[in-house]
C-alpha cells in the first residue's frame, strides 16, 4: 500500500505562498488557522532558504500518542487524520507535533480553543466521502477523487511534492543526481564542521 | 600496650588506603573536566556562521542542521498557533514523558500508595481515643476555615478526578466507554478542570496565607519525627495545635506541590497571555502532572489519617469542636494552651441543634 509523504525541495521553493493560498481557499479554512505555511530560514541573507510545512502524516505520529481522547487515526494511505466529534481542543497535540501542524480557531482564557484543524492531505475526515458534514469540518476530499493534495499539485517550481512516499523519494533522488554538487557539499567540513 | 598502638597504626593504614582510593575518584572524574577549562565554548559548540565566499559551506546543509536544532525563521503566515519555528524537538521529548514514566510510574505510584494505605489500615486498625471520650468539645476549626477546608477540599476532589481522566482515560475509560462517550466527559471534564481550578487556587492561598502560622516548624516536631508520630511505638509524641505530620502535609503538599500545580496550571490554562511557547506548555504539563500526582498520593494520607485512620479527628473539621480526651492525646500542648486561654469545653449535651455529634450518644459514655 502508498503511504502518502510530502517533501519540499527547499534548493526550488520560492516562497510565492501558493501552496498556502490553495490550501486556504481549497478547504474554507477560518481565519487565523494555517494548515500550511512557508518558513523562511535566514530570510534576507545570501544562502536563504524557504520550506514550506504542513502535517506531515508522521508514520509514528506524536499528535496521535499524547491525545487524552485518541481522535487520530492513520488511513490505508498513510495519511493521518482525526475526528473532530471527538476532539476537545486541549492543546496537546499542538506541543507534540514538531511541525507546529495542528492548529486552532481560538486562543481564549481557560483554555477554549475549539476543534483542533490539521493538513488532512486533502483526505478529508471520517464524516461520509462528500458529504456536507466532511466539507464543513475537515474541507474537501480530493484523494477521494484520485487527486493529490493541491498544494502540491499547483506548485510552480514543483519543489513541494506529494504522493506515495516511494515515489517521491525517486523524484528527489534524480534531482539530487542530476543537479551534482558544489565541493563543499561533501567531505569532512561539511559533515563536521570548520577546525574540527 | 604494644597491641594498642598496632591497631592504630593498622587503623592509620585503612584510613590512608579509604582517602587514596577517594581521591583517585574523584580526581579521574576532575582532570578530564579541566580541558573545558582551556577549550573556547564557540570551538566546542561551533563557531558563528556567517555567509562568506572564502569560507562558504553548504547552505542547504547549514539551514538543515540550524532547523534541526529548532532554530525560527520568517513566515507570513498569522494566527494564534502559527509559529516561525520548522522544527520543535521539545514536541516528541514531552510525548516521551507523557506516555512514558508521566503515566506508567505515575499510575502505579497511586495504586502503590492507595495499596499500602489499606494495608496498614488492615494491620493497625483505627487511632482510638485511648481514654474514651469524654464527652466535653472544645473548638478546633472556625467556622471560615471549615468553610474554606471543605471548599479546597472538594475542588481538590474534583480537579483530581478530572486530571487523572484526561491522563488515564485513554488508557483506562476509552475501552470501558468507548471513544465518542469518553470524548464527551473528557470535554466537560476539561471545561470543569480548566475553570475550577483558578477558584481553588485561591483557596489553596488563603490556606497558605491563614494557616501557616500555626505550621512553623519547632523543637516540639523534630521530637514528634523521632517517635515516628504514635504509629510506632504506641507512645503519643507532644504536639501544638498542628503536629509535625500535618506540618509536612501543609509545606509539602499545600504549600510546595501546591505552589507549583498553582503556577503551572495557570501557564496552562491562559494561552491567550501569549508567552508560552510550545517549550514552555509542554514543560508546564509535565510538571503540573507529576506534582499533581503526588499531592494526590500525598491527599490519599491525608484523607485516611483524617477520616478512617484516627478516631474523633473528623469531626473537628465537620462541626469545629474536637473531644478532649482526643485533644489530649493528639495535640496536648494545643489542649493546654486552649485551656490557658479560658476557653470552656462544652458537653456534647449542650451543643445546638443542627450541630449533632458525630458519633451516637450512648458511645460517648465509656
Amino acid at each position: 500500500m502508498a503511504r502518502m509523504k510530502f517533501l519540499c525541495d527547499a534548493e526550488r521553493c520560492i516562497e510565492c505562498q501558493a501552496c498556502v493560498t490553495a490550501c486556504k481557499n481549497e478547504h474554507e479554512v477560518p481565519w487565523g488557522v494555517n494548515r500550511r505555511r512557508v518558513i523562511v530560514m535566514n530570510d534576507g541573507k545570501p544562502g536563504e532558504k524557504a520550506v514550506s510545512v504542513a502535517c506531515m502524516h508522521c508514520t509514528d505520529a506524536p499528535c496521535a500518542a499524547v491525545c487524552p481522547v485518541d481522535c487520530f487515526y492513520t488511513t490505508a494511505d498513510g495519511i493521518v487524520l482525526h475526528d473532530k466529534d471527538l476532539c476537545i481542543g486541549c492543546g496537546y497535540c499542538f506541543y507534540a507535533c514538531p511541525f507546529g501542524a495542528p492548529q486552532y480557531p481560538q486562543q481564549s482564557a481557560f483554555g477554549v480553543r475549539g476543534k483542533m484543524d490539521k493538513c488532512t492531505f486533502c483526505a478529508g475526515g471520517p464524516e461520509e466521502v462528500h458529504s456536507s458534514a466532511e466539507l464543513t469540518k475537515y474541507g474537501t476530499n480530493r484523494v477521494e477523487e484520485g487527486k493529490l493534495p493541491l498544494c502540491a499539485e499547483m506548485c510552480s517550481t514543483k519543489a513541494l511534492l506529494a504522493g506515495d512516499g516511494d515515489i517521491v523519494a525517486d523524484i528527489y533522488r534524480k534531482r539530487i543526481i542530476t543537479r551534482g554538487g558544489r565541493p563543499q557539499t561533501w567531505g569532512w567540513e561539511a559533515a563536521y564542521g570548520e577546525g574540527v | 600496650m604494644r597491641s594498642q598502638a598496632q591497631a592504630t597504626k593498622a587503623s592509620r593504614r585503612w584510613r590512608a588506603m579509604l582517602w587514596s582510593l577517594f581521591a583517585i575518584i574523584i580526581l579521574a572524574m576532575a582532570l578530564p573536566s579541566i580541558g573545558y577549562l582551556v577549550a573556547d565554548a564557540a570551538q566546542v559548540y561551533g563557531p558563528e556562521r556567517e555567509f562568506s565566499e572564502e569560507r562558504a559551506t553548504n547552505p542547504r546543509s547549514e539551514m538543515w542542521r540550524d532547523a534541526r536544532f529548532g532554530e525560527g525563521g520568517f513566515t507570513t503566515q498569522t494566527g494564534p498557533y502559527v509559529t516561525n519555528q520548522m522544527i520543535a524537538n521539545i514536541g516528541e521529548n514531552w510525548r516521551q514523558v507523557r506516555t512514558g514514566p508521566m503515566t506508567t510510574i505515575g499510575g502505579w505510584f497511586l495504586i502503590a500508595v492507595l495499596v499500602l494505605i489499606s494495608l496498614f489500615f488492615a494491620f493497625t486498625g483505627r487511632a482510638r481515643i485511648e481514654e474514651g471520650r469524654s464527652g466535653m468539645t472544645v473548638v478546633r476549626w472556625k467556622g471560615y476555615e471549615r468553610f474554606l477546608h471543605w471548599f479546597t477540599a472538594l475542588s481538590f476532589i474534583v480537579l483530581a478526578i478530572t486530571g487523572l481522566s484526561l491522563l488515564f482515560g485513554r488508557y483506562v475509560l476509552i475501552p470501558v466507554v468507548g471513544h465518542s462517550g469518553f470524548a464527551g466527559y473528557a470535554q466537560g471534564a476539561m471545561y470543569v478542570h480548566n475553570f475550577l481550578g483558578p477558584a481553588f487556587s485561591v483557596g489553596v492561598l488563603f490556606m497558605i496565607i491563614l494557616w501557616a502560622k500555626d505550621n512553623i516548624p519547632n523543637r516540639t516536631d523534630l521530637q514528634w519525627f523521632k517517635q515516628g508520630g504514635g504509629i510506632v511505638g504506641g507512645k503519643h509524641p507532644s504536639a501544638g495545635k498542628m503536629n509535625g505530620g500535618e506540618k509536612v502535609w501543609f509545606w509539602g503538599g499545600v504549600f510546595t506541590l501546591g505552589l507549583i500545580v498553582i503556577v503551572s496550571g495557570f501557564i496552562l490554562d491562559f494561552p491567550n497571555w501569549g508567552f508560552q511557547t510550545r517549550e514552555i506548555m509542554a514543560w508546564s504539563q509535565s510538571i503540573h502532572a507529576i506534582a499533581a500526582i503526588i499531592w494526590i498520593g500525598f491527599f490519599f494520607g491525608h484523607a485516611y489519617i483524617g477520616t478512617l485512620g484516627t478516631e474523633g479527628a473528623l469531626e473537628g473539621m465537620t462541626r469545629g469542636r474536637v473531644d478532649t480526651n482526643w485533644a489530649k492525646q493528639h495535640h496536648d500542648l494545643w489542649y493546654e494552651d486552649v485551656i490557658a486561654r479560658g476557653e470552656r469545653p462544652v458537653p456534647e449535651s449542650e451543643l445546638e441543634d443542627g450541630k449533632a455529634p458525630a458519633h451516637p450518644a450512648g458511645q460517648s459514655g465509656h
